[in-house]
């Protein structure tokens, strides 16, 4: 019992640093409004050309419709459909899933595996994008150096659709 | 019967104009041939699209004249005709839906040729238009100064499902027509997105381009954004925003392939969606 006390917290701490390479926490904002729809929601890692390095998390409605399974209204995440969402098949392990509810949402992401995988050192930028219905869209990019020789803090925050979005580098 | 007569007469009357309306060159004539579809980035398991086709002067208001369906035609992404579904033609515009049920790109496109005459006769001025089998024997035989001339005109708009594609859009080679560089459905605001003019296949070079933002009854100006295509017959244009537009391009020259016109009149126009960054 004691040993568990002592072990849980050092765990904690350590988790970030060791086992992985890059967490990102979204913050859904909560919203006072008469109709509410949690956000489709992407996050995705551009190069500096604009083209996709890693597709790492998409959020869609998955109720079944004659339609589709929410797979309908993807477009509306515009900048993640243009720049590669349109060339990935509905559903993709490990990167999409149900939509989240307002708070932050953390996801951690391991260099070398899936969805992440190797990315080559370079200049890049985190993107998340939010298009909520009969709601706004927002994008909010985080820029970043890969490979870190130090842990970072980065930040940036949104306005409407989006809170503050985090991003921790571990070496 | 004779409660149906005038309204015969007056439906007649109203297709004859249509007629000329699709027929004269784009540039000559005040009023603008437009498709427009409700959207033209589509996804899932069952995508629609609905287009409006009219001929109006304000973008995209259709308050003038509607496009007649058998002008119209639907390429899937696989170079096959699509079915056009649900079509109704009202007072103002035409209405009919696409299922898009290949991913791809779709070319939605309504096309015109035909001959068209000008004479006069009794010293009287006349004009016809129709094919060139019936044009010996319905021009007079009496009729002085008769100038025919052939049109070629073409207007468009793209939808995609998923992915863009380029099988839909494979040029005709004939008349005036656009191959994109980007892609059509690929636009967005303040970014340039570059396309080829082609005139019968082949590079269009110098003509202008003029690109005007839908939503013009809501400005006091059409805020024309004009290019001129290169040697290559390519331009850039950069969107000031998000919006529908209406791009066209239109020439003459004494190509005309069917006798015994001499003058050809060509024109395209194409509605394009951008969107906000």
């Amino acid at each position: 019992m004691r040993r568990l006390t002592l072990t849980l917290p050092a765990m904690l701490l350590a988790a970030p640093v060791v086992a992985a390479d890059l967490n990102v926490t979204v913050q859904i904002p909560q919203l006072d409004v008469a109709e509410y729809h949690r956000p489709y929601t992407a996050v995705w890692i551009e190069r500096e050309d604009h083209s996709v390095a890693s597709q790492l998390a998409v959020w869609y409605a998955q109720k079944e419709s004659k339609e589709g399974a929410g797979t309908k209204w993807l477009p509306e995440l515009r900048q993640w459909w243009r720049r590669g969402g349109r060339d990935l098949q509905m559903p993709v392990d490990g990167v999409s899933g149900a939509t989240r509810p307002a708070g932050e949402q953390k996801l951690s992401f391991h260099h070398g595996k899936a969805p992440l995988g190797q990315l080559p050192a370079g200049k890049y930028e985190l993107v998340v994008e939010a298009a909520r219905e009969v709601g706004g869209r927002e994008v909010v990019r985080v820029p970043f150096t890969w490979p870190t020789s130090t842990p970072q803090q980065l930040a940036a925050q949104g306005s409407s659709e989006l809170g503050s979005i985090k991003l921790e580098l571990a070496p | 019967m004779n409660m149906e007569s005038p309204r015969m007469l007056k439906q007649t009357l109203k297709w004859s104009a249509l007629a000329l309306a699709l027929v004269l060159p784009l540039a000559a004539q005040a009023h603008k041939l437009w498709l427009l579809p409700s959207a033209t980035d589509v996804s899932g398991a069952d995508p629609w699209v609905t287009v409006d086709a009219a001929v109006s002067n304000d973008l995209f208001y259709p308050d003038h004249m509607p496009v007649a369906l058998e002008r119209v035609v639907v390429t899937a992404p696989d170079g096959q005709t699509a079915k056009v579904e649900n079509a109704s033609t009202g007072q103002y515009r035409s209405v009919f839906d696409v299922h898009l049920t290949q991913s791809g790109t779709y070319k939605i496109a309504a096309f015109n040729g035909g001959l068209f005459a000008s004479y006069e006769l009794n010293g009287e001025k006349k004009r016809w238009r129709g094919e060139a089998a019936n044009l010996a024997k319905e021009i007079p035989a009496g009729a002085k100064n008769v100038e025919v001339s052939e049109s070629i005109n073409r207007v468009e708009t793209f939808v995609t499902n998923g992915k863009p594609s380029d099988a839909a859009l494979k040029p005709s080679g004939k008349g005036l027509e656009l191959a994109p560089i980007t892609p059509f459905t690929d636009l967005a605001a303040d970014e340039p997105a570059t396309f080829q003019l082609l005139l019968d296949g082949k590079p269009a070079a110098g003509l202008k381009i003029t690109a005007i933002a839908g939503a013009t009854r809501y400005r006091n100006a059409q805020d024309e954004l004009d290019v001129t295509t290169d040697k290559d017959g390519k331009f850039s244009l950069r969107w000031p925003h998000a919006g529908m537009y209406w791009i066209s391009a239109s020439t003459q020259d004494d190509k005309a392939s069917v006798k015994p016109a001499k003058q050809r009149r060509l024109s395209y126009a194409a509605t394009l969606e951008v969107l906000p960054q």
